[in-house]
């Protein structure tokens, strides 16, 4: 983001950036910064919220009367305590053959479809794994927790991104059973915490990192501090 | 955990090192054209998502709000951007800015980069100066950075 900034305003354009992290802010300063103390994801700190927004950019847009480089820092933040989660029903059991987080899965199919309407498909599935695909993508991680070695378990992709074709097909039927816009990690936390893939995503990624996977390949299955 | 621990985990990676600071002083922003740079690695759903360390940028036509995420890192909130795209990329708020007033004019293009480089001297040297190179052409005064 810094390093754009330097480039962008050498090329001639002037530059407002906005930043969630203030230590990297602070090491690399961009030539005017604006610290926003949101959560990671929401630069402009609230969907859905265009009075906020608006304030954000006002703040931004202010800083170009700056005569020289400056960094400043919103005058409102957005603290995440790491415990909101969303309450998002979850179907009943339907196929008692199939494995929990598979028959789960198929059940959030209608539920991800209303989702991709209302969300254009911004964050869903679809980057490697279709949607109708993500059943059979989630046996793939079932398998690592059987004991499969992860090589050997048929991930049909590189797993951080069928991982996050995962969590954006579960977080994106979340956003279908819900009527306000979730606060920041709460579908996350949902779907790690409260599911049944979730908890083969979670128990997949122990399985890897003890099989000696390469540390990418494990690590980035789910969000770093899990 | 609090989000707060996430960006823990990234906020000692070293940037690049400028020793001089670049500095343009733009137009009054009432006449100015302005664009979106992101690098929450957005992307039409008819071009090429980026790739783990894709260095380059997406090309975002202003007219259209079918924009995408492709970035890889799981260590940001999506629902967010899917829940309202302006919470990563303002251009709705940027149109009302217009009708005030207060900013000349949104641009017809955009860029996306994808952040969480690990070598951004292909950024810099590159990819970089070809963006802003681009958006000049289109008549960019001001860039308005956003993250992820």
């Amino acid at each position: 983001m810094s390093t754009l900034a330097h480039v962008f305003e050498a090329a001639g354009i002037a530059t407002v950036a906005l930043g969630s992290i203030r230590q990297q802010f602070e090491s690399g300063p961009p030539p005017r910064g604006l610290w926003c103390d949101f959560p990671l994801g929401r630069p402009l700190g609230k969907p859905g919220d265009p009075e906020f927004q608006h304030r954000v950019l006002a703040a931004a847009f202010a800083m170009l009367d700056s005569i020289e480089p400056v960094l400043a820092e919103f005058d409102e933040a957005i603290a995440d305590d790491g415990n909101e989660m969303l309450a998002c029903t979850l179907p009943p059991r339907h196929d008692p053959d199939a494995h929990p987080a598979i028959d789960e899965a198929r059940g959030l199919r209608v539920a991800y479809d209303r989702g991709v309407e209302m969300s254009e498909g911004r964050f869903g599935a679809g980057r490697v794994v279709a949607a109708d695909d993500i059943p059979a993508a989630i046996e793939a991680f079932v398998r690592i927790t059987e004991g499969t070695p992860w090589g050997e378990a048929g991930i049909p992709g590189l797993p951080m991104r069928v991982s996050h074709d995962i969590r954006g097909y579960y977080e994106t039927a979340a956003l279908a059973m819900v009527d306000h816009a979730p606060a920041a990690w709460a579908s996350t936390r949902w779907f790690l915490d409260e599911t049944e893939t979730g908890k083969v995503m979670l128990a997949a990624r122990q399985a890897m990192q003890d099989q000696e996977a390469p540390q990418p390949m494990w690590f980035y299955l789910t969000p770093g501090d899990r | 955990m609090p989000d707060s621990d996430i960006k823990a985990l990234t906020e000692a990676l070293p940037g690049e090192t400028f020793e001089t600071t670049a500095f343009t002083t733009p137009p009054p922003l009432a006449e100015a054209t302005v664009a979106v740079v992101t690098t929450a690695s957005l992307h039409h759903p008819d071009q090429d998502d980026f790739e783990v360390m894709d260095t380059g940028y997406r090309l975002l036509d202003g007219s259209r709000r079918d924009y995408v995420t492709g970035h890889w890192s799981p260590n940001f909130d999506g629902a967010g951007f899917a829940y309202d795209m302006n919470t990563v990329i303002p251009l709705d708020r940027l149109d009302e800015l217009v009708e005030r007033g207060v900013i000349g004019k949104v641009a017809e293009h955009h860029l996306a980069y994808a952040g969480n480089q690990f070598d951004l001297a292909a950024v810099r040297m590159d990819s970089g100066p070809a963006g802003a190179e681009l958006l000049r052409g289109h008549g960019v005064d001001v860039v308005l950075l956003t993250p992820v």
